[in-house]
C-alpha cells in the first residue's frame, strides 16, 4: 500500500491536518483506550497501593479451600479485590492486570522501535541503492515474511539460559522479525521519492548518499513509518501474550496478560472471570492501537478510506 | 523456455532460503548451552557415559560438520553410532529424537493429518468469509452493511486466536454444551465426528484470519472501481454482477493469493496456539512437547519442517502468480 505524502512540502513534511484525526470517532476511541492503558501501566504502583495489594503475594484467605477457586461470586470481585483473585494462589488479579500492562507496553513498544529502525534503514538502502542491495534485502524480507517466527521464538526461548533477561530477549527477537514489513513500505516509498527533483537537486549539489538518505528522504517518510509502526505495536503485544500464553514468553513471577490467559485455560469452566479480565485488557490494547493505526492511515492515505 | 527458467530460478531460490534457515537454526541451537547429550545421558551421568552419548549423537564434530551430516541425512539418510547399537535414520532424515526413540520425520507425519485438517478446513472458510464480505462491503460502500463488516473486521484483526478460542469453548462448549471442547477424531474413523470436533477451531481461525482478507478485498475492489477498465466494462453495458464478479475481482486475486500463501504455510507448519487451546495433537502440539522436554533434534526438525512448508507455499504462490499475471514471468520480480 502506497502512502502519498502529496501536497506537503518536501522538507517540512508535516501534513497540516493531524487535527483531522479528532474527527475520526473510531480513532479517538482508540486513543482514549490506549491512553487509559498507559495510565494503568504508569499508575500501577499508585492504583495497587490504593487497592492495597501487589501482584506477588499469595492469599489463601481469598480462596475456596475445597476447590481452589476464588471465594465469593464472579471470581471474588469485591471492594477488596477489584478484579477478584487468581485461582489456586489468591494473588490479586487487578494488580496482575495493571503490572501486566507494563510488561505488554514495554515489549510492544520497544520491539516496534527495533523493527522500525532496522526496517527503515534497510528499506531506505534497498530503495535508494537499487541493484544487488535491493535484490538481497527484498528477498530476505520475503523470507522473513513467511518465516514461522512463533515456532522459532518458542524454540529459542526454550534453549536460552534463564539468566538472560526474558523481556530483552523478546524485544530483540520480536523486533528483529518485524523489520520486513517496515522495509517493504519504506522501500516502495523511497523508489517514488528518489525520482523527485529535490532529491536530484541535493545530489547535484554534492550531497553524499548518507546525507540524501538522512536529510532528504527520511523526513518525507515519517508518515508511512508512523502508520506501520502504530499497526505493529498491537501485533507485538499480541505476540508477546501468545508466547507467554504458551509458556515460552515472560516467566513468573513478572505479571503478563498472556501468561494469565494461559493459566486461565485450566480454570475456564470453574472460574471464567480469570480469563475475562486479562483477556479484556489484551483486547482493549490491540483494538485501540489498531483503531489509531487505521485512523492515521486514512489520514495520510485518503484513497484507502 | 522462459517458463522453465522461471520455475528453475524459483526452485533454486527456495533451496537457498532453506539452507539459510537450516544454517541459522543450527547455529543457534549449537551455540546455546543446552546439551542434548546431557539430557539423553540419564542419571547419574558419568563423564564416560556423557562422552559416549556425545559421540553417538555426533556432537563431537565441529558445527559445520554436524550441519553437513544433518543436510546429507535429509537426502541420503544417516546412521547414528556404530555396531549393534547403531540407529539408522532413513532418508529423508530430519534428525532423530533420542528421547522418543523415533525419527523426527515419522513423528511429524504422524501428527500432520491433524494440522492439515485444521488448517485446510479453516482456510476454505476464511477465504469464502473474508473475500465474500470484502466484496459485499465494497459494493455496498458507506452503508450499514459496510460499516458493520468493517467493524467486525477490526475486531477480528485485534482478537488473539487463543482469546477467541477460549471464549468459544466457554460459551459453546461449557455453557451451551453444543460442541466438544477438545480432542481429535481421524477422518477415516468418522467423518462426522471429525468435522464436529473441528468446527469450533475452524470457525475461530476463520474469523480471525478472514478479517484481514475482508479489509484487503474491500480496499482492492474500491481501487479497481476507480480504474478505467472497470469504467470501460460498465460502458460496454456488462451487468453489474459481471463487472464486480469478473473484472473487479481479478484485481483482488493477486494480493489475496500472496497473503493466502503466507498464512496457509504458517498454519500448516504447526498451528501452535490453536492446537494448544483446543487440545489437538498436531505438529504445533508436538513442538510444544519438544520445547518442554528440551528435545533439540525434534525442535530443529520441526523448525525446518515449518520453514519448508512456508517456502513450498510461497513457491506455489509464485507459480500461481505466473499464471494469473503474465507480467511477472519475465524479469526478476
Amino acid at each position: 500500500m502506497r502512502v502519498d505524502v502529496g501536497e506537503s512540502s518536501p522538507t517540512t513534511g508535516r501534513p497540516r491536518s493531524v487535527r483531522r484525526l479528532w474527527h475520526d470517532r473510531w480513532a479517538v476511541a482508540g486513543l482514549v483506550g490506549f491512553g487509559l492503558l498507559v495510565l494503568l501501566a504508569a499508575g500501577a504502583d499508585l492504583l495497587t497501593a490504593i487497592e492495597g495489594h501487589n501482584p506477588y503475594d499469595y492469599n489463601n484467605a481469598a480462596l475456596d479451600p475445597q476447590s481452589g477457586t476464588p471465594a465469593g461470586p464472579l471470581g471474588g470481585v469485591s471492594g477488596e479485590h477489584w478484579f477478584g483473585v487468581e485461582p489456586l494462589t489468591g494473588r490479586d488479579l487487578f494488580a496482575i492486570v495493571a503490572y501486566g500492562a507494563r510488561t505488554s507496553l514495554l515489549i510492544g513498544l520497544a520491539s516496534t522501535v527495533v523493527s522500525v529502525v532496522l526496517g527503515a534503514a534497510l528499506g531506505l538502502l534497498a530503495g535508494y541503492l537499487g541493484g544487488w542491495s535491493d535484490r538481497i534485502i527484498s528477498r530476505v524480507g520475503d523470507v522473513m515474511f513467511g518465516f514461522p517466527y512463533l515456532i522459532f521464538l518458542i524454540a529459542v526461548g526454550a534453549v536460552t539460559p534463564l539468566s538472560f533477561p526474558r523481556p530483552l530477549l523478546l524485544i530483540v527477537l520480536l523486533g528483529f522479525f518485524g523489520w520486513a514489513r517496515v522495509a517493504r513500505i519504506v522501500r516502495a516509498q523511497t523508489l517514488t521519492l528518489k525520482q523527485r527533483s529535490f532529491v536530484a537537486a541535493s545530489r547535484v549539489m554534492g550531497a553524499s548518499t548518507v546525507q540524501v538518505l538522512w536529510r532528504q528522504l527520511l523526513p518525507n517518510l515519517w508518515a508511512p513509518i508512523i502508520v506501520v509502526g502504530t499497526l505493529l505495536v498491537p501485533e507485538r503485544i499480541a505476540a508477546e501474550a501468545a508466547l507467554s500464553f504458551l509458556g515460552a514468553g515472560i516467566p513468573p513471577p513478572r505479571p503478563s496478560w498472556g501468561r494469565a490467559i494461559g493459566s486461565a485455560v485450566d480454570w475456564i469452566s470453574t472460574d471464567p472471570m480469570f480469563l475475562l479480565f486479562p483477556g479484556a485488557a489484551l483486547f482493549v490494547a490491540t483494538l485501540s492501537l489498531n483503531l489509531v493505526g487505521d485512523g492515521l492511515r486514512d489520514l495520510f492515505d485518503p484513497r484507502s478510506v | 523456455m522462459r517458463a522453465a527458467r522461471f520455475v528453475g530460478g524459483r526452485l533454486l531460490g527456495m533451496l537457498i532460503v532453506l539452507l539459510v534457515v537450516a544454517l541459522i537454526s543450527y547455529l543457534i541451537f549449537y551455540l546455546l548451552p543446552a546439551d542434548p547429550a546431557r539430557l539423553a545421558c540419564g542419571r547419574p551421568c558419568t563423564p564416560a557415559n556423557l562422552a559416549i552419548a556425545r559421540d553417538f549423537m555426533g556432537l563431537n564434530e565441529p558445527w559445520y560438520r554436524q550441519l553437513l551430516d544433518f543436510l546429507t541425512g535429509i537426502v541420503a539418510g544417516r546412521t547414528f553410532g556404530s555396531g549393534t547399537a547403531a540407529i539408522h535414520c532413513a532418508a529423508p532424515c530430519f534428525g532423530y529424537s533420542f528421547q522418543q526413540n523415533a525419527q523426527v520425520i515419522d513423528l511429524i507425519t504422524s501428527r500432520a493429518p491433524v494440522t492439515a485438517s485444521l488448517a485446510l478446513g479453516a482456510a476454505v472458510l476464511w477465504l469464502i468469509l473474508g473475500v465474500g464480505s470484502g466484496v459485499l462491503s465494497a459494493v455496498r460502500r458507506g452503508t450499514a452493511i459496510d460499516r458493520l463488516t468493517m467493524a467486525g473486521a477490526v475486531a477480528g484483526v485485534s482478537t488473539p486466536t487463543y482469546l477467541l478460542g477460549l471464549l468459544g469453548i466457554l460459551v459453546f462448549g461449557f455453557t451451551l454444551d453444543m460442541v466438544p471442547v477438545s480432542g481429535y477424531v481421524p477422518i477415516v474413523d468418522s467423518p462426522v465426528d471429525w468435522a464436529w470436533h473441528l468446527i469450533l477451531p475452524w470457525l475461530v481461525l476463520a474469523y480471525v484470519n478472514a478479517a484481514l482478507y475482508a479489509r484487503l478485498t474491500r480496499g482492492q475492489m474500491l481501487e479497481a472501481f476507480g480504474e478505467d477498465y472497470i469504467r470501460t466494462a460498465r460502458a460496454k453495458g456488462l451487468s453489474e454482477k459481471r463487472v464486480v464478479g469478473w473484472h473487479a475481482l481479478r484485481n483482488v486475486l493477486l494480493p489475496v493469493v500472496t497473503l493466502f500463501g503466507i498464512d496457509l504455510g504458517a498454519l500448516l507448519g504447526g498451528a501452535v496456539i490453536t492446537e494448544r487451546v483446543f487440545g489437538l495433537p498436531g505438529i504445533g502440539a508436538l513442538m510444544i512437547d519438544a520445547v518442554q522436554s528440551l528435545d533439540l533434534p525434534l525442535l530443529l526438525g520441526c523448525t525446518l519442517f515449518g520453514a519448508l512448508v512456508v517456502v513450498i507455499c510461497n513457491f506455489a504462490v509464485d507459480l500461481v502468480y505466473g499464471l494469473l499475471d503474465p507480467r511477472t514471468r519475465g524479469g526478476n520480480a
